[in-house]
């Protein structure tokens, strides 16, 4: 046979549940065992808190069919909702006008660079003072964490884009528009992957810390009302939630990421 | 069905591609550090012919594939391809079907599946209807070592020596009247080289498209090529140009011959004078 057979047959999609991942739910219980264990030995630090089983009761009793608790899921997933579509919206247009434009880029990335250090909770209070409602505060604060870092990760994109890529496609006859198209946008695709990856996180971390400071809706308040009225128990209903949330939003965003690019093999 | 337009027709094309370059010279960076990476080349290459450069590293060869390319200019001199300027000091040089490049590391679009990489320059200059490339692609790829079965896979799950084929197939479908190839087959391992040569010869014999390949390797140049161009270091102008007389079409024993290895014996000793002084250059420019 010649080099022919080198080609090999698309993989087939593993079903989740056959190769269900036995090793990590097994990390998973015994994370729960040794806290349990912590906490009944009374290790240093863990005198205050309560157990894994005390947690779930309470949840079970009091938060599983409460309203508002579902509704804090709601507030908060919308707000990172928002924030990280805005931010796509206006980061990407941003990040192909950094990278393929010089005079744009001469013009505007100054600023961008000196705005781009400032951290999203330092945008609380003018937030606040700026914007007139108190959600779309906390939206714009969500957006600002994964702006930045989209259109830093698309500039970059652009940059990386194969020159041999370019001048192919244009020996092929495509037009200006064909090749930004055709050429440059599925380039930055990878790259664009890469900022929603870490956009989606940020916005988790940043949506819980503006909502502790300036709200009184959703994960991050629940979060912190736990341990204004000394309920321990709540503050750990309250991590546990952000963790599944953010849990949750990375496998849709990895889900999302694996239709944009059907071309790579994900192992 | 029956009047579906043939593209790459063997019978004509014979006396396309010819490829006059005369007293090319390269400047890099003219005002400052003043780079001559071309020095008066001047070549003939008939219609119809493969011709292979060699030379050291940083000779000009690819400058020079540039310049035909159309991505890059030139700083004296012109080129024709059958009689029409394609690059002149007044008419920067474009990029064009007529002359597509496969690049050495290869520069499939890997969003794309093997089909539409190939058929990306008819539908993207909107010659055919999609339906139609669609059809001459698939046509062309079961035509060249059954290629259509992969038709449908993304590059990242071929060897380079099937995204090779695929992307000489590209070029192919365009009718270009020249082939460039820029050291199409430098990364790959010897038995895939040879594989590799053997399918290129095929689709010479077929086609008859002028080739101008470039390589390190003067085995695989003499092995392949009409006429072996050895071109000297820095500025690279041609040192020597080497007439091939080895029958057509050619096997492994054509390796193995006298006469292969005459050929071989005139073009070391010129590549390795042009190396020899690249080398002590590279250790003044270093002291």
């Amino acid at each position: 046979m010649s080099a022919g057979s080198e080609s090999r047959p698309l993989p087939s999609r593993p079903s989740r549940w056959r190769h269900l991942n036995w090793r990590g739910a097994v990390s998973v219980i015994t994370f729960f065992v040794l806290w349990h264990l912590a906490v009944v030995l009374e290790f240093a630090g863990f005198a205050e808190l309560p157990t894994p089983v005390q947690t779930m009761s309470i949840f079970v009793t009091e938060y599983l069919t409460s309203i508002d608790y579902w509704n804090s899921w709601l507030v908060s997933f919308e707000r990172v909702f928002y924030g990280f579509i805005i931010a796509q919206l206006l980061g990407i247009p941003l990040g192909l006008l950094f990278g393929t434009s010089p005079r744009f880029r001469n013009m505007f990335f100054p600023v961008f660079e000196l705005l781009r250090p400032i951290p999203p909770l330092a945008w609380v209070p003018i937030s606040i003072l700026f914007w007139p409602t108190n959600e779309s505060s906390i939206v714009f604060i969500t957006f600002i964490g994964a702006f930045f870092v989209i259109v830093i990760n698309v500039y970059d994109g652009v940059g990386n884009i194969q020159k041999e890529h370019m001048w192919l496609a244009r020996s092929l006859g495509a037009s200006r528009m064909a090749i930004f198209r055709r050429i440059m946008l599925p380039s930055v695709i990878p790259s664009i992957a890469v900022g929603m990856t870490l956009g989606i996180a940020i916005t988790w971390n940043v949506v819980i810390a503006a909502e502790m400071i300036a709200s009184d809706s959703g994960l991050g308040r629940l979060t912190w009302e736990g341990y204004v009225s000394s309920t321990p128990e709540v503050v750990l209903i309250g991590m546990i939630s952000i963790g599944l949330a953010g849990y949750l939003s990375s496998i849709t965003v990895d889900m999302i990421e694996r239709r944009m690019m059907p071309w790579q093999e994900k192992s | 069905m029956t009047d579906k337009p043939v593209i790459i027709d063997s019978s004509t094309d014979a006396r396309f591609g010819h490829l006059s370059v005369q007293n090319v010279s390269k400047v890099y960076d003219p005002l400052g550090a003043h780079v001559e990476a071309l020095d008066d080349c001047s070549l003939e290459i008939p219609a119809g012919e493969f011709i292979a450069v060699v030379g050291p590293s940083g000779c000009g060869k690819s400058t020079l594939l540039n310049i035909l390319a159309g991505f890059d200019n030139l700083t004296a001199g012109q080129v024709l391809i059958d009689g029409e300027k394609l690059a002149t000091i007044d008419h920067p040089p474009r990029p064009g079907s007529d002359r597509v490049v496969v690049f050495q590391n290869g520069a499939l679009f890997p969003w794309k599946t093997v089909l539409q990489n190939v058929v990306y320059g008819l539908v993207v200059q909107n010659r055919f209807p999609e339906s139609e490339a669609n059809e001459m692609g698939m046509e062309l790829l079961a035509r060249s070592g059954n290629l259509d079965r992969i038709a449908g896979s993304y590059p990242s799950q071929l060897s380079s020596g099937m995204q090779r084929r695929v992307e000489i197939l590209r070029a192919l479908i365009n009718n270009p009247r020249i082939l460039l190839l820029d050291e199409p087959f430098r990364a790959m391992d010897t038995v895939s080289k040879t594989t590799m040569h053997r399918y290129l010869l095929e689709i010479y014999d077929q086609y008859h498209k002028t080739v101008f390949f470039i390589t390190h390797d003067l085995d695989e140049a003499i092995f392949l090529a009409d006429t072996v161009v050895v071109m000297t270091t820095r500025p690279g102008t041609i040192k020597l140009r080497l007439d091939v007389d080895l029958p057509r079409p050619r096997t492994r024993e054509t390796m193995l011959s006298q006469r292969f290895l005459e050929l071989k014996q005139q073009a070391v000793s010129a590549v390795h004078e042009e190396a020899k002084k690249a080398f002590e250059r590279g250790e003044r420019e270093l002291a």
